[in-house]
This record gives structure tokens, sequence and C-alpha cells, in this order.
């Protein structure tokens, strides 16, 4: 564990002063993730630590290239986790990546995303500034919310160097129930279980089964496993574990490896010809031999939109912005990196 | 175009918006002006030049692009509920008014969203949902008047927020209307949309990036049973290790609230809410969820208060006595309100484990500007509102008062807090504000304002200092010297 931040900045004072561009990396695990970048690598990987873990304050702030694992490992010593659930993928992923990328895990409908849990970061931006945002507390509308920003931003505003974020107490009980249904069926049952206050924190269709995971007190899930039924599923964990880091055979199946984001109730969409429902039928892995500008009109169609998650071909791996939103998104990133240096392409 | 005075710019635009909007809903004389002289935070007050109160989104788009061209101010109004003057008018701007955005549009039950407009009040949402069993969560104390466009523009809370989060944890999209009239949709269907979070940019953003005209929300089942248990404690110190102690025991309550001595009694006076009014601090802790799990967690959160030295702890035994703890937790601005002439709400968020430190702090504050205060705080979150009494009839009691307030909101940035939590900086706090950033965090504020309105049309002079302003604000400091704005009455 170190604080690098300071070859850090002058890395970025360069590539400014330069003119070139930097591809921000932490453990490297979501490289796949976005438009291909050419450049030279801004590594975060080395500027890791865990800063501070108060469990009664349920804040933990971290350097960038502290490992999920590590930081998970912490929170678990305290009966705590992270609510968002992110993917580490092939094992690697460090914190800074996780809030960069912005994606949630199977938790993700009930627990929130990445962003929900930033409360506080402190980022390079393009010219090498070191800058602070937010804190570590749970209520701040100091200023512009630039922390949740930054989630989800993929590096194209700044590199993050440090986060704080909110942690939850760890469910007692977590039990998970396989139903044999129909994919209809499933739809049906997640869209009802949704509406009552259960304890849900996975819902996810595969292979005519209907997964659903319980988190909360031993005596309420228990309870809703016997109203619920089904079978259930003894190995629990390595099963939600094995769908958010893409691990299951489902994801072997071969390229392009579809994102759809979309409303649950969406119908089958005809470029669903293989496909893995999770968040109760808002996000859909998908495998399709249709074009992209096919499968993007029919989740467009829906109010949603698509991603190329993996196996680019070409093309943008994000749905298209409408041109006033584009812009927007434009402007945005040149106040944060005037010379366009961090992750060029890569989302904006 | 240019003009000579004011009225001629009144009168200009009047004439121009009368041809958008119906003629009554255009307001010119003083005494239709009147009421929208301030917002919540009456201490602050303004005569707009002109109110008018568009009727859909074309309306809203028409006058966007009137007041562009002529590079006239405009600020965006909900239910002026907010207690940081953030709808405070200008004198030479537009005031407009969402009030008559009041249509809840759909509520989508399997989706669990709702889409409203944004003059549609908070609680008015749960109401419509409830038949679906369904509600929205963040719960501002003045969710039965306050806007949901308001809430937005300032990402308001409420007492459940430790569980169910901000406004910003519960959107799901917005309909936004660019400073030139051009309508941004943000968020879509889904859990996510591609690109940057502007939901999460949007939220809190105090109207200076755009005007909401539609808001998305997501909504939550209701719980099937909720418990709340009240503690008395002898002293304010143990009543926060309470508050740590039920979070190192694992459990994440609905609402965790404490109430200090002064501000217990103005409650039990005013609503008999039943608290011993002989505390030193009374915390109330609310579960809920499902039968079994409400019934496990009520015991598990009585036994660690009585462990963490609580001298006496009640479990409401029935929905009214719940309701009669909440009704004087609820009722404690008012009550306070009822011993004293004036009071001034703060709203700083600390780390929890200080509070005892700033809770001293305060007191000793009080003492020496010579002025009582009370406090409540969203324990849970380290959300603390202190409320400071006093008589706006004194000579210099108001500015006492501000100084006061200001520095207790120093206090919290000094422990690592911050110096509001959910009322948002508005006018009132923008100097602090300076005492919260550096500059150079100041100097982005301000380019990501100009991204998405270059001319600073949007409620200019809120929520974020100018470096100017910070200078002299810290001269400030030293010789008290003249403030800007000297067009704001500070009496």
């Amino acid at each position: 564990m170190s604080d690098i931040s300071t070859d850090l900045q002058q890395q970025v004072q360069t590539a400014h002063a330069e003119h070139t561009a930097l591809r921000i990396q932490g453990g490297n695990s979501k490289h796949f993730y976005g438009n291909p970048v050419d450049a030279e690598p801004l590594s975060l990987g080395p500027h890791s630590g865990i800063l501070s873990h108060e469990p009664t304050e349920l804040v933990l702030t971290a350097r960038a290239g502290t490992p999920l694992g590590e930081i998970e490992s912490t929170l678990a010593r305290h009966g705590q986790m992270l609510s968002f659930e992110p993917p580490h993928f092939d094992g690697t992923a460090t914190l800074g990546g996780a809030i960069a990328a912005g994606l949630g895990g199977p938790r993700r409908p009930w627990g929130g995303a990445p962003r929900d849990s930033v409360l506080g970061v402190k980022v390079l931006d393009g010219q090498g500034q070191i800058l602070s945002f937010g804190g570590q507390v749970m209520k701040n509308v100091a200023g512009y919310d630039v922390s949740r920003l930054m989630a989800g931003s993929l590096g194209a505003l700044g590199a993050i160097l440090e986060v704080s974020l909110k942690v939850l107490p760890a469910p007692a009980k977590t039990r998970t129930l396989g139903l044999q249904m129909s994919r209809a069926g499933a739809l049906r049952e997640m869209r009802e279980l949704s509406r009552k206050p259960i304890p849900l924190s996975g819902a996810c269709y595969l292979d005519d089964h209907l997964y659903l995971r319980l988190s909360g007190s031993h005596a309420s899930v228990n309870a809703w496993k016997q109203k619920i039924g089904g079978e259930e599923i003894a190995e629990n964990s390595t099963f939600w574990q094995r769908l958010r880091d893409h691990q299951l055979d489902f994801f072997q199946t071969g390229e392009p490896l579809w994102r759809l984001s979309l409303a649950a109730t969406s119908p089958r969409l005809a470029c669903e010809q293989q496909s893995l429902l999770d968040w109760a039928g808002a996000q859909r892995w998908v495998f399709s031999d249709q074009d992209a500008i096919s499968v993007r009109e029919q989740v467009a169609e829906q109010g949603g939109h698509a991603t190329l998650f993996r196996g680019h071909t070409g093309g943008d791996a994000f749905q298209a912005m409408d041109p006033l939103m584009l812009a927007l998104q434009r402007r945005l990133k040149a106040r944060f990196d005037p010379h366009g240096i961090f992750n060029p392409g890569r989302m904006l | 175009m240019s003009f000579e005075n004011l009225e001629q710019l009144r009168d200009h635009l009047a004439g121009r918006f009368r041809q958008i909007v119906d003629t009554d809903y255009v307001l010119t004389r003083e005494e239709e002006l009147r009421p929208y002289e301030c917002d919540g935070l009456s201490a602050y007050r303004h005569l707009p030049l002109i109110v008018v109160l568009p009727a859909d989104i074309a309306e809203v788009s028409a006058i966007l692009q009137i007041c562009h061209r002529e590079d006239v101010a405009v600020v965006a109004r909900g239910a002026g509920t907010g207690l940081s003057g953030g709808a405070l008018p200008l004198e030479n701007g537009v005031l407009l008014s969402l009030a008559r955005f009041n249509r809840i549009l759909e509520i989508d039950a399997d989706n669990l969203v709702a889409r409203v407009q944004p003059g549609v009040r908070n609680l008015a949402i749960s109401e419509a949902a409830k038949p679906y069993g369904l509600y929205y969560a963040p719960d501002p104390s003045s969710q039965i008047a306050c806007s949901i466009g308001g809430n937005v523009a300032e990402n308001a809370g409420g007492v459940h927020c430790l569980k169910y989060g901000l406004t910003v944890n519960n959107l799901q999209a917005l309909q936004i209307l660019t400073v030139e009239g051009e309508l941004l949709r943000i968020g879509g269907s889904g859990l996510d949309s591609p690109g940057l979070d502007l939901l999460a940019l949007m939220t809190g953003s105090e109207g200076m990036l755009g005007i909401v005209v539609e808001v998305t929300v997501k909504l939550l089942p209701i719980p099937q049973r909720a418990q709340v248990a009240m503690a008395a404690f002898d002293c304010v110190e143990k009543a926060g290790q309470a508050v740590a102690d039920i979070i190192a025991e694992g459990i994440l309550p609905a609402g965790l609230e404490m109430m200090d001595n002064p501000s217990l009694r103005a409650a039990e006076d005013f609503v008999h809410a039943g608290y011993p009014t002989d505390a030193a601090a009374i915390l109330l802790c609310e579960v809920d969820g499902d039968n079994e799990e409400v019934s496990e967690e009520i015991a598990r959160v009585r036994q660690r208060l009585l462990d963490s030295g609580a001298s006496e702890v009640r479990t409401a035994a029935d929905d009214e006595e719940r309701a009669r703890f909440w009704a004087g937790r609820k009722a404690a601005f008012p009550a306070v309100g009822r011993i004293s002439p004036d009071y001034y709400c703060m709203d700083g968020t600390i780390p929890r484990k200080h509070l005892p430190r700033v809770l001293r702090e305060i007191a000793a504050m009080s003492e020496k500007y010579q002025l009582r205060a009370a406090n409540v705080f969203h324990a849970g979150d380290g959300n603390l509102h202190p409320l400071i009494l006093y008589n706006s009839n004194e000579p210099g009691e108001l500015e006492r008062t501000e100084e006061f307030g200001g520095k207790i909101l120093e206090l919290c940035v000094e422990v690592g807090g911050t110096i509001t939590g959910e009322h948002g900086v508005g006018l009132e706090k923008i100097d602090q504000m300076c005492a919260q950033f550096p500059p150079a965090e100041l100097k982005l504020f301000h380019a990501l304002k100009a991204a998405f309105d270059p001319k600073g049309l949007l409620n200019p002079g809120k929520a974020i200092p100018t470096l100017n302003r910070c200078a002299e604000f810290g001269a400030m400091h030293v010789k008290a010297g003249d403030l800007r704005f000297p067009h704001l009455e500070r009496f």
C-alpha cells in the first residue's frame, strides 16, 4: 500500500503539457469494457490502501488501486459489505475501477449502483490538479455532486485517486431459491415479488429456472422461503458470484455479448436469441447474431439502451446519445480535461 | 434590446409572456409579487421583477428562449418551502413558478416508478402510490407542502435517509429544459443510461443548471410493519454512544433521531408526545420490514439501548403511540417557534463520532452570543439541525444569530463534515462554501455551470460563491465589513 499521487500528478501534468493521451488503468479487469483506447497507461494500481474504515460510521475511504477483494474482506470482518456488489471479473478489480465503470452486481435494483454508495472522491483532473468533492458524511449537498458524476464516467473526466463510500451491515442470513418455470412466468413472478416488501437481493432467470436470493434477518428469510417455495440452492453464494463475474456457463457461449438495460416489464425482444435476465428483468445479457443497429433500435423502443459489452467488432460500444446530450457531455468533459487526454473515445 | 430601467424591462417581458401564457398567470403588480418575495428562509426577502406561471413544457421553453435572448435571469420556484434562500427572487429577474405543473402523469406499479410533474407535492406521490402498496421514500419534514421539483433541486432528505437514501438515490429519470429552452431527457426506462450520470449532477444543483419539467421517481413496497423505540439518556454522550452501538449491532434503522433537552421539552409542551422532560437527550429508533424482522430487530434495539445506559426505553405499544412519539419530533421546529419569536435552522452534517464535541462547542457559542440553541439531530446519518432562538425585533440579534450559525457550519467543516446536509446552499450558506471548498474546486463548479449556462442566467448568485466573494468573506471575518448583495435586506 502506498501513496503515489505525486507521481501520478506529474504524469498527468506532462501529458497535459504535451497533449498526449492516457489510458487510466486499475487492475485492468475491465479492459474489454468501452471502446478501445490506444494510449500510454496511467496506472492507478500501485496507488492503494484502505485509509479509514469506521464500522460504526458506516464509511470506508480507500485509494483507487485498492483491490475490491481487500475491501470486501475488511468489511466482512466487521459484518459489513458494499451494497452494490461490484463485479471482480478476473479477480484483479480495484475500487477506483469499480467506481469509474459504475457497474452494479445482481443486488443493483435493491442495493443501488456504485454511485449510490459514493460519498466523496479525490480526483486528478486533466491539468493534473488534485481536487476533492463530497466527503465522508452520509448527507452532503454543498456544491454540485461531482463525486457521483465521477461514478460511471469511465475515466472521461479524470483519474479517481480516492473514494469514500457508504457501507452497509451485511444481512444475517442469505438463501437462494430455484424455481423451474417459463420465461414469461418468471417475468411475471419477478414483477409481482418486486412489488411486495420481500427481502429480495437477487432475481435472475436462466435455463428455465428463476433464481431468487433472499437476504435479511433469519426470521424474515425463512418465512419468505416458506411462502415462495421452490428448491433451495445449496451453493448459494457462488452462484451469484459467478453471475456477477460472468463465470456461469452461459457467459462462455461466445461473442459478442450485449448488455441491455431497460424496463423490467419489456417484452422479449427479437434480438434476445440467447439471454439471461438479471435485475428482475431490467438487465439482460444477450448473445445475438443481429447487427448493432437492429439491437439498438429494439432496445430504444423500450426506452432502454444496449451496450456491446464484450467482443467488439468496431462500431461504438455504447448506445448513441441524442445530439443535444452528446454536445453537453462533451462540454462537460472539456471542463475537466481541456486537452482531452483521459481515455479519449472510450466513452466520450 | 436595451432598456432604460427595470420598469421598461418588466413591461416588455410582460407583453411577451402574455403572448405565451394566459394573461392571469403573468404577475407584475406589487401586491401580486409580494407572495413570492421569499421562500422558507424568510429572513431574506426581495420582490421579483415579474412572476410567470406557465402551464406546460412548451410555455416554459418559450419563456426561457425570451429570457435567454434578452439576457434576463430566471429563478425557478416550486412550493417555496426551501430553507436556504435558493428560490429568493432577483429584482431584475424572472421568477418562474412551476406551481401549475401539479399532475401525476403515471404510476407504473410493475416497473416501480411514478412519472410526475415537478410541482406535485412530495406526499401526494406516496398517496397516489398507496393503492398499489407502494410509496416514495424520501420524506423531508415539509413533505405535505414541498414539491418534487424542489426536492430534486435541493436533493432533499428526511428522517429515513440512512436506510432509503436521499432524493438522488430515488430518481430514475428527469426532463430538463436548458437555459436555451431545449428539452433534455436524462435517464430512461431502465436503471441506468449511457454516458455521464447527469441525473446525479442535476440533483441538488439548485436551479443553476436547468429547469426540471418532469420527474420519474422510484417507488418502494410499503413495509409490512414499522416499530419505534424511544430511549431517554441523562447525558448526550451516552445517547451518541447508543447510536454507534446500534449500528455496530448490524442494524440499519429506518429512522434514528436525537433531540436534546431544549428541543424535546419544547416538543413535549407543544404536542404531549410523552417524552421524559428531565432527559438530557432522547433517541427515537424506528425499524421497518416484515413482521418477523421487525419483532427480532426491535428486541435487539431495546437491549442495545439499555446496555448503552439509557435511563428508560419505551417501545410504542401500538400505532397510535408510535405516531405520538414521531409527532414530537416532526413538530420540533414549530415547537421551538412557540418559545421564541424567531428561530434560525441550521443544517450541518458531521461524522457522528464528533457529536459530543460539536454539541459542547455549540453550547459554548450559545453562551458567547447570548442566544439559546436547541438541537435536533438525524443521528443515523449525522445531519444536525441546531435551531438558534432569536428575536428579530431586538437590534443586532439577527446579525449575532447569523454569525453564530456561520460558526456552527465552520465547526462542521472542521470536524470533517459539511455545511449543508439536505437544505442546500442557496444564498444562506454561500459564504460558508468558501470554508468548505478551496478555489480550484470552486472554479470547477463555475466551469460546470458554464457548460450548461454560459451566460449565467439560471439562478445567478446562489449556491457557488465567486472567488472574489470568498476573498471578501475572508476579509469580513476580520473587519465585519460590508456584504456584497447590498440590495438584500439583512435585518
